[in-house]
């Protein structure tokens, strides 16, 4: 087991096993979320209060799922770099800040512009909303720091420490409405109990969510490539591969 | 494990913790800042100032959207089964305002007892369904009511 972490450090090692994987996380990842996206905006049935507008629920809800897990990740890499000084660790988190300040983004978009229908305003102060707000100042800070530090090292500790700071901004954004009063209404989701909406909307909904997990992935091995061609730019694998790339 | 890391994975648990604490009691501290809105209860037991900026929600009372002929003004009382607030507004409600559906009013309370709004948000619950089973679903209670006459608790 210890052997198996230790390679997962090498970037050379994941950079080969990115390269197989990725065209089946694009593949599946296309193929999943197409399905449920057009499932759900053509074929699913419509809601008996909010009708059609509902269906933003499809875009609306996989981008907030994925933008907190993609914290949650960040977080435990950040774990990993601040004990073990793992590079791979640290290129991760450098790797996927961007993509998960852009899913926090259209999450809150989305919500704005399915909150304007159905409660009658684009925003409103409240716990659930705010604290998505704060999630995407998280992500952006987390990459302002990273790129304020030149040193790689201590960019790679205080963006670790960064990230772990506001790991507990999650369960706030996840229990929000639940511990308080807001206008946001609890989830339709919940562990241990059946979804309160029939099979034929969660479906959908579940596709277009695991197709977005696929779709991240395949984005984060990409991103990681190209940052661990960039930091390994010296070593003697990455100059066969590029010349070997060329020729 | 080495020495030197789990004394570092000590110091991230310790920090980890520490954290969670610390946050867990302001957000307690702050709970009724955090609260978007007062709820009928509280109102009516005089948690709520009089007089001052408030948001209250709950649910629209069935039966009690009194709108006026002349005007854009709508009276409801606003419910949470517990106690019930009487609220007056003038616009436009939003498409999803109904009895028996939520709403999060923003307005002042008068000395009277009564909520006077200048914003009404509609609040809907996590429960999706399609139109027909929504129309089985109602039929099905209606006739459970005929038949019992109890008054079946809604949850919001």
């Amino acid at each position: 087991m210890w052997q198996f972490f230790h390679k997962l450090g090498s970037p050379k090692w994941f950079f080969g096993i990115a390269a197989r994987l990725m065209p089946w996380l694009l593949a599946g990842g296309i193929l999943l979320l197409m399905a449920g996206i057009v499932w759900g905006l053509a074929y699913a049935p419509k809601d008996y209060l909010q009708g059609n507008s509902y269906r933003i629920i499809f875009i609306h809800v996989p981008t907030a799922f994925l933008a907190q897990s993609v914290y949650v990740m960040m977080a435990v890499a950040a774990v990993v770099t601040l004990v073990w000084r793992m590079k791979l660790a640290d290129v991760f988190v450098k790797s996927v800040a961007p993509v998960g300040l852009v899913l926090t983004f259209l999450s809150l978009f989305t919500g704005a512009v399915w909150g304007k229908p159905t409660w009658g305003t684009w925003w409103v102060w409240d716990a659930r909303l705010t604290s998505m707000l704060i999630l995407l100042f998280l992500y952006g800070g987390v990459i302002a720091l990273d790129r304020a530090i030149n040193d790689e090292k201590s960019a790679a500790r205080a963006v670790s420490v960064l990230v772990l700071v506001g790991v507990v901004n999650i369960p706030i954004i996840q229990y929000s409405v639940e511990w308080w009063n807001t206008l946001h209404q609890p989830s339709t989701f919940k562990l241990t109990e059946k979804p309160s909406m029939p099979a034929e909307m969660w479906v959908p909904l579940l596709l277009s969510v695991l197709g977005l997990y696929l779709l991240f992935g395949w984005l984060a091995c990409l991103r990681m490539q190209t940052e661990i061609l960039l930091r390994e730019q010296r070593t003697r694998w990455v100059k066969d591969y590029v010349l070997a790339g060329r020729g | 494990m080495h020495p030197i890391r789990k004394k570092r994975l000590t110091i991230v648990l310790f920090l980890l913790v520490g954290l969670g604490i610390a946050v867990g009691l302001s957000t307690y501290a702050l709970r009724q800042n955090i609260n978007l809105f007062y709820d009928p209860s509280q109102i009516s037991a005089g948690e709520a100032p009089v007089d001052v900026r408030i948001r209250a929600g709950g649910m629209v009372e069935e039966g009690s959207v009194l709108r006026d002929p002349d005007s854009l003004m709508v009276e409801f009382k606003v419910t949470d089964f517990n106690a019930s607030v009487p609220v007056q507004y003038t616009g436009i409600l939003p498409d999803l305002f109904a009895e028996g559906q939520g709403v999060v009013a923003m307005g002042r309370l008068n000395e009277s007892g009564r909520f006077v709004a200048d914003q009404v948000l509609a609040k809907h619950d996590e429960n999706y369904m399609p139109p027909e089973v929504a129309d089985a679903l109602e039929k099905a209670s209606k006739g459970r009511h005929a038949a019992s006459g109890s008054a079946e608790t809604v949850s919001y």
